[in-house]
């Protein structure tokens, strides 16, 4: 297969996003922009930065339900700590850097030694985070924090693109995820082992290293995502992210990544960010529609990309 | 081959387990808590907790019934949350207007059957994977239910049809016999015919079965048609139960619920041999667990995170490796060498 085909996914992604946001922008006025453009990037921060960690588990041909669950863990967790508990925020964002990495050890350690289903495990590990994001406290903390304030005034400016601190640590972490995805061993031994385990195995690949450092990586990624939710919103707050783990899958699935595992692409995974933001922000600008065709609208995506995917691999194997 | 030289690691009946977790559950709670068995007869009806058991669990049970069909085949269901509240919206809806009770159960089963035909074809027509294929229904469902009843809760009264989830028949509740009429049903239909069989063949493997004769696609259709049928009454239920359809919360989790419960039940995971009195054992084991932390105190939001590890321990000893590993250190430890030597 040429290059082209192989990142057939990725051109329709790119082709969707740009007709969405180029009808959009000539359909309602002022969608054109800086400032929306800006938006567009920092309103969702917190489900690319999930998705992200998510795209490394659907490498493998894993999945993981239970982001949505840690990210409101790390988040009430990091309020509680500074807020209560009086900890400077760095000490704060590091105890819930590592706990939600342990968490990703635990679940990759029971899919991989345990050899039990990566979606039950994970269906029981949303249960578990979001159980003790309620222990910590049953509502909302504020985080009143003076490095908080100042950290909201934190930008990157370029004319009326005026891009918040969410806004950057995303972009950031994607880079450094697609360096890791696409350019070192590890990422490479993901997709090896999402394309065939057994084949990956017997060519002396360390497998199961790999696939926990996979879900490791992803629950640290989720902690990020739930930090950035206290950044982007000032508290911390036990229902964060809730039904957020099916937006990311479908954001990674919309990106081009074949939910088999194997074969896919970060920045697929960035564009569709994109596209979910562009959809929700034409329902914003047009008042008039229900914010139910939200979900329909990505269930027909998660649909046709699903399709073609299926298209693409019968006519790969003839 | 050591593993096949290895005992056969299934003595009993799968069933023994849950029954045996839900005999302690109970005895525990009857021990702290000695009413917890009392039955009263008032008015005719049965009343009591055991009684409550059946009747708050049948939501599940009636979930699981479906689910256990499907996961015979290795497959599974994400969409019957999802399916639950677009079957509540849609009951709600026509009882605002009016319509008559069969009507309404009968739209509440065909949405049911809509949801799972389009599973069904996307699994067993185009091949895509069962994860996969009904996570389209459990994103869009739930978007669906929110426009059916305009993102509004819709309330209603209508006696009638709230005696699908509050009356009494014979001094029993309507929505647990109701159940054990689908159960009994479903029992005699896939184990007096060859049709659990094929199910157990087609989830066993697949491509063999194909070629031993047996329509596996048809096959893995027709568990998914059922599953969603089971999600579009259980709509009705839930709609009956409250009185009203939320298209936000109504089937929350449900779909997590009633994998548990299968799983609980003795049906594995990755499809090959299916329990259906296991996974209604399991549905009312989940419903007594909760109802325990209830008594116990658990705050509710915090009610999970047993659950969760309950659940995980259970899978893990259905794990044949790991059951071997068990047995092997139980042999070896020294009270039981002196025993054997």
């Amino acid at each position: 297969m040429n290059l082209f085909r192989r990142q057939l996914p990725v051109c329709v992604t790119a082709a969707i996003l740009l007709i969405l946001y180029v009808s959009a922008g000539f359909v309602y006025d002022g969608f054109f922009g800086g400032r929306v453009a800006a938006n567009l990037i920092s309103d969702n921060a917190v489900l690319g930065i999930a998705a992200l960690g998510m795209t490394l588990v659907i490498f493998t041909g894993g999945i993981d339900l239970s982001v949505g669950s840690v990210l409101g863990f790390t988040s009430v967790l990091t309020a509680t700590l500074i807020t209560s508990a009086g900890w400077p925020p760095l000490a704060a964002w590091s105890v819930a850097l590592i706990a939600g990495t342990l968490m990703g050890v635990l679940f990759g350690g029971l899919i991989e030694k345990g050899e039990l289903p990566p979606f039950l495990v994970t269906l029981a590990g949303m249960f578990f985070a979001r159980g003790l994001a309620f222990a910590i406290s049953t509502e909302s903390v504020p985080i009143n924090h003076p490095w908080y304030r100042s950290l909201s005034e934190v930008h990157v400016a370029l004319g009326d693109f005026r891009l918040p601190l969410p806004g950057i640590l995303l972009l950031v972490l994607a880079l450094a995820v697609y360096g890791l995805a696409h350019h070192t061993r590890l990422g490479r031994n993901l997709l090896a082992m999402g394309g065939s385990e057994s084949s990956a195995r017997l060519m002396g690949l360390p497998v199961s290293s790999a696939k926990v450092a996979a879900y490791a990586i992803n629950g640290a990624l989720a902690a990020a995502a739930g930090i950035v939710a206290t950044l982007y919103t000032g508290s911390g707050n036990p229902a964060t992210g809730i039904g957020l783990e099916l937006d990311a899958i479908a954001v990674v699935v919309i990106g081009g990544t074949v939910l088999t595992g194997g074969r896919g692409h970060v920045g697929g995974t960035v564009l569709g960010v994109l596209i979910l933001g562009v959809i929700q922000m034409g329902i914003l600008f047009d008042g008039r529609l229900d914010s139910a065709w939200m979900r329909i609208v990505v269930g027909l995506l998660l649909l046709v990309f699903i399709l073609l995917q299926r298209l693409l691999l019968a006519r790969s194997k003839t | 081959m050591s593993a096949s030289v290895a005992k056969p690691s299934r003595q009993r009946s799968p069933v023994w387990w849950p029954a045996i977790g839900l005999l302690i559950l109970i005895a525990v709670n009857a021990v702290f808590d000695p009413g917890f068995l009392k039955m009263t007869i008032v008015d005719g009806h049965l009343y009591g907790t055991p009684i409550d058991l059946f009747n708050q669990g049948s939501r599940v049970m009636l979930l699981a019934l479906g689910m256990t069909l499907v996961i015979a085949t290795g497959g599974v269901d994400l969409s019957v949350g999802s399916v639950v509240a677009v079957s509540a919206a849609v009951c709600a809806q026509l009882i605002v207007r009016e319509t008559a009770l069969p009507l309404v159960v009968l739209a509440a089963l065909g949405t049911g059957l809509a949801a799972g035909g389009i599973n069904a074809v996307l699994v067993a027509r185009i091949g895509v994977q069962p994860i996969v294929a009904t996570l389209i229904l459990m994103v869009a469902g739930r978007g669906l239910a929110q426009l059916i009843t305009g993102g509004n809760v819709v309330i209603f009264s209508d006696a009638s049809f709230e005696f699908l989830a509050k009356g009494h028949v014979l001094g029993l509740p309507v929505a647990a016999l109701l159940v054990l009429a689908l159960f009994g049903i479903a029992q005699l239909a896939l184990r007096r015919t060859a049709a659990g069989l094929f199910l157990e063949a087609v989830g066993d493997n697949a491509t063999a079965s194909r070629f031993a004769g047996i329509a596996a696609a048809r096959t893995k259709a027709l568990a998914y048609l059922a599953c969603g049928g089971c999600a579009g009454l259980c709509g009705a239920l839930v709609a009956a139960h409250i009185a009203a359809a939320d298209p936000y919360q109504a089937g929350i989790n449900m779909e997590l619920d009633a994998i548990f419960a299968v799983v609980i039940g003795g049906t594995a995971l990755t499809g090959g041999r299916f329990y259906l009195l296991g996974s209604l054992i399991g549905a009312l084991f989940l419903q007594a667990l909760t109802l325990s932390m209830f008594y116990f105190g658990v705050p509710p939001a915090v009610a999970p995170v047993p659950k969760a590890v309950l659940i995980i321990a259970v899978a893990l000893i259905q794990v044949p490796r790991l059951r071997q590993k068990l047995t092997a250190l139980w042999q070896r430890s020294p009270a039981n060498r002196k025993a054997t030597s």
